[in-house]
């Protein structure tokens, strides 16, 4: 890692041009929180019962898609197009090929999730008849309005020109320093961005070859079981999507700010490498329980899944022991005196350690799905949210949110206005998370499914176990208002930040690793080689499941309907406006041929 | 490359680990022979179910010595039977199909759950004890009324098992 430039300046005195687009991302990615957690406060209250007068459980759908959408899809992938971007510059040390490129697929990114909300929250207004009240998962044959696959469609692709934007720059870096290692932090956004093409190019296929079509009526319908197993083979690689920025920031930030440095850049690579390799052939994971797919697949996936474990278990050792070797840089004794030397004043670091503790828990919540067999007892139940917030709800989330209290002056030159407010935030979050995730694991388990706006049924009760649904109910409720609070703060803090003045001084240095890159095999920096190899593991445990799913629905599966229909409206409205406006085109067309000519032979004659 | 010794033992916990888990779910399926929903049964024609000769008359069917088959037509919002009505101490195979989106089918407190495909028929196997009745819910989100998508299985005495058999 090149850490020559941060001792005297920031980013934003080296690389304004870049400091620019980093700052333009990560707000956009807030404005989607502020969203996301406006949403989030609703349904809390409405699903516990304990309020229900802000929308029709009807509406409950649309805000939980509009939620889903904006924090799993806007929030995470604006931030990480901003700190990789970050990243890639910093690390090279090297400002972009061209700056009109990196806007160009910003304003794509823009663009495509402004039509995707638009299309989503035109769902609570009666008048326009536009909704895609289909959830972030958007599983056919339930269908949305065009607008919002097309809007996705865009979204994509310009995450795909902004990784060929850091591809480039590191090839443009490469000619210039031939024979040397990739620079840590650019090795992990460049293995991140493999593993997204590949994993991408799945939704990428599901949407522009049957969703799409199918909305605007040209297919009359899909085959249900391969759009969802295509949505999920993006859909688990999205997960690692979203917690690689926050690993690059645990491996490469988190260890300076405890004072001390990486334990070790050579298994860093290997874990992203790992990571690269494994988080595409496991999507069936999430289809257990779907008919139509064969048990021997389902096993194969799980197998890849627990050795996905991996990964995240020699993280949990690099990071943990890189922050103790920081506190005891900075005079730390003790098996577990050190704990106490480390900056817990600082909301970064607080922030990002709690992040980490609660990845801990996910972790375990998480290997109780990827189980084959006890996934039944919780599959689709609350249980399910329960986990996955707290991996992307707050091992990425709350890592987000931390690292910006660090990151932030570092692209404007503008202290954080009030760290104790930001110490007091990333606590907060952690309570409430803890709070409101406990409470969903444990409804789950008493069989309360996710994704309802009213989980009390009239015709049974909830056994009672882990103290009763309601009471369950009050905590979920309690938590989500405290994790409310959190972002209000979070964000208020950052806009009162905003309009700090522009002071010097602010730069921080990234130490580099104890045990550096040159210590790796050469092999580990050979892209080409891991993308080959992660590409045939997709084949492998890909391939025959999709060949069975055709085969047995077909393309265009098996006489399935469409609810609700957009097909009539759209063709119908086409046809209405587009055969009289062909003929008018005629017309026009013959009128003014009618009128060179007359003018041909006028001229002639003349 | 150097890797330091604490590393070591922690990777090999970190593999024992994967191993055992790998383990766990191996012996539950040869073990106690929990079994996953998989491709057992054809596709089918979601929008003719009512020429389907299980699905046209969702109902349970009794084939072979206390073993049953419930067919279940899925649909937004409900189930059809329902109540779906079974004799105690028997073995249940559910059929379970969707006349529209994707739901999902699953009795509350227990381990009997599955997703719905229209197109598919889910079937899954269970061991069902003394007289109780169970709620059943759509745990897949599926439409504007979702939350009032709800079923019940009755697990009744052999003896109004029988006489309820025949009024119906």
């Amino acid at each position: 890692m090149s850490d020559a430039l941060e001792a005297e300046e920031t980013f934003y005195d080296a690389f304004p041009e870049e400091a620019r687009v980093v700052r333009a991302a990560l707000l956009g990615s807030f404005l989607a929180l502020t969203l996301g957690a406006i949403f989030g406060i609703i349904q809390t209250l409405h699903r516990t019962g304990l309020f229900r007068g802000i929308l029709s459980s009807a509406d409950y759908y649309t805000s939980l898609t509009a939620h889903g959408v904006f924090l799993a899809l806007s929030f995470t992938t604006f931030f990480l197009v901003g700190l990789f971007t970050w990243a890639v510059v910093r690390s090279l040390d090297r400002p972009l090929v061209n700056i009109r490129i990196t806007w160009t697929w910003y304003a794509l990114m823009v663009v495509g999730m402004t039509m995707t909300g638009i299309s989503i929250l035109a769902g609570f207004v009666d008048a326009v008849d536009m909704s895609a009240d289909v959830l972030f998962t958007f599983y056919a044959p339930l269908q949305a309005h065009p607008m919002f696959y097309a809007g996705l469609a865009v979204f994509i692709v310009g995450s795909w020109l902004a990784g060929a934007d850091w591809f480039r720059t590191w090839l443009a870096w490469r000619e210039d320093n031939p024979g040397e290692r990739i620079p840590l932090q650019t090795f992990m956004v460049l293995t991140t961005m493999i593993m997204w093409y590949i994993a991408s190019s799945a939704v990428a296929a599901s949407v522009l070859i049957f969703l799409l079509p199918w909305s605007l009526g040209l297919i009359e319908s899909v085959n249900p079981t391969l759009t969802r197993t295509l949505f999920w083979f993006f859909g688990h690689p999205v997960v690692y999507f979203w917690l690689m920025p926050a690993y690059l920031l645990w491996y490469t930030v988190l260890p300076s700010i405890a004072g001390g440095r990486l334990f070790s850049d050579p298994l860093a690579r290997v874990v992203f490498v790992l990571f690269l390799l494994l988080s595409t052939p496991v999507g069936i994971h999430h289809q257990y329980l779907d008919p139509g797919i064969a048990e021997g697949f389902k096993f194969i996936s799980m197998t890849n899944t627990m050795f996905l474990l991996l990964p995240s278990l020699l993280t949990a050792f690099t990071v943990v022991a890189s922050v103790e070797y920081g506190a005891r840089q900075r005079g730390g004794t003790g098996v577990f005196g050190w704990l106490r030397s480390l900056p817990w004043r600082d909301p970064a670091f607080t922030g990002m350690m709690l992040a980490g503790l609660m990845f801990a828990a996910g972790g375990f919540s998480g290997m109780v799905n990827a189980g084959m067999n006890i996934n039944y007892m919780i599959h689709n139940t609350i249980w399910v949210p329960g986990h996955f917030h707290l991996t992307v709800g707050t091992a990425v989330a709350l890592t987000f949110m931390a690292a910006t209290y660090w990151l932030w002056p570092q692209i404007t030159n503008k202290p954080v206005y009030s760290r104790s407010i930001g110490l007091f935030q990333v606590v907060l979050w952690f309570i409430g998370m803890a709070l409101m995730s406990n409470a969903m694991h444990a409804q789950g388990l008493l069989g309360a499914p996710r994704r309802t706006a009213e989980p009390e049924y009239s015709g049974f009760d909830y056994p009672v176990a882990f103290g009763g649904f309601e009471e369950l109910n009050v905590q979920i409720a309690i938590g989500g208002t405290l994790l409310f609070l959190s972002t209000v703060l979070f964000i208020g803090n950052l806009v009162l930040t905003m309009g700090n003045p522009r002071v010097s001084g602010l730069a921080e240095t990234i130490r580099p690793a104890l045990s550096g890159p040159d210590d790796a095999p050469e092999v580990l920096d050979d892209l080409r080689i891991w993308a080959g190899i992660a590409v045939t593991l997709v084949v492998l445990a890909y391939a025959l499941p999709l060949a069975a799913i055709i085969n047995d629905g077909g393309l265009l599966g098996p006489g399935v309907g469409t609810y609700p229909v957009w097909i009539d409206a759209a063709v119908g409205t086409l046809a209405e406006v587009a055969v009289p406006a062909a003929w008018s085109l005629v017309d026009a067309l013959a009128f003014l041929g009618a009128r060179l000519l007359d003018a041909a032979t006028s001229g002639v004659i003349a | 490359m150097h890797i330091h010794a604490y590393e070591k033992i922690w990777l090999a916990f970190a593999i024992v680990l994967i191993l055992l888990l790998l383990g766990s779910v191996t012996y539950g399926a040869i073990g106690p022979g929990v079994a996953m929903v998989a491709d057992s049964e054809p596709q089918i024609d979601a929008n003719a179910l009512d020429e389907d000769d299980r699905f046209a008359e969702p109902r349970v069917e009794q084939v072979g010595e206390n073993e049953y088959e419930a067919y279940v037509v899925a649909f937004q919002f409900g189930f059809e039977p329902s109540p779906i009505v079974v004799p105690e101490n028997s073995t249940v195979t559910f059929q379970i199909t969707s006349r529209d989106v994707i739901h999902g089918f699953e009795v509350v407190g227990t381990n009997a759950n599955t997703m719905v495909v229209p197109g598919e028929v889910s079937e899954i196997t269970v061991e069902v004890g003394e007289p109780r009745e169970y709620g059943i819910l759509c745990n897949e989100y599926c439409g504007a009324g979702h939350h009032a998508m709800e079923g019940k299985l009755h697990v009744v005495p052999e003896e109004e098992f029988e006489s309820g058999g025949e009024s119906e």
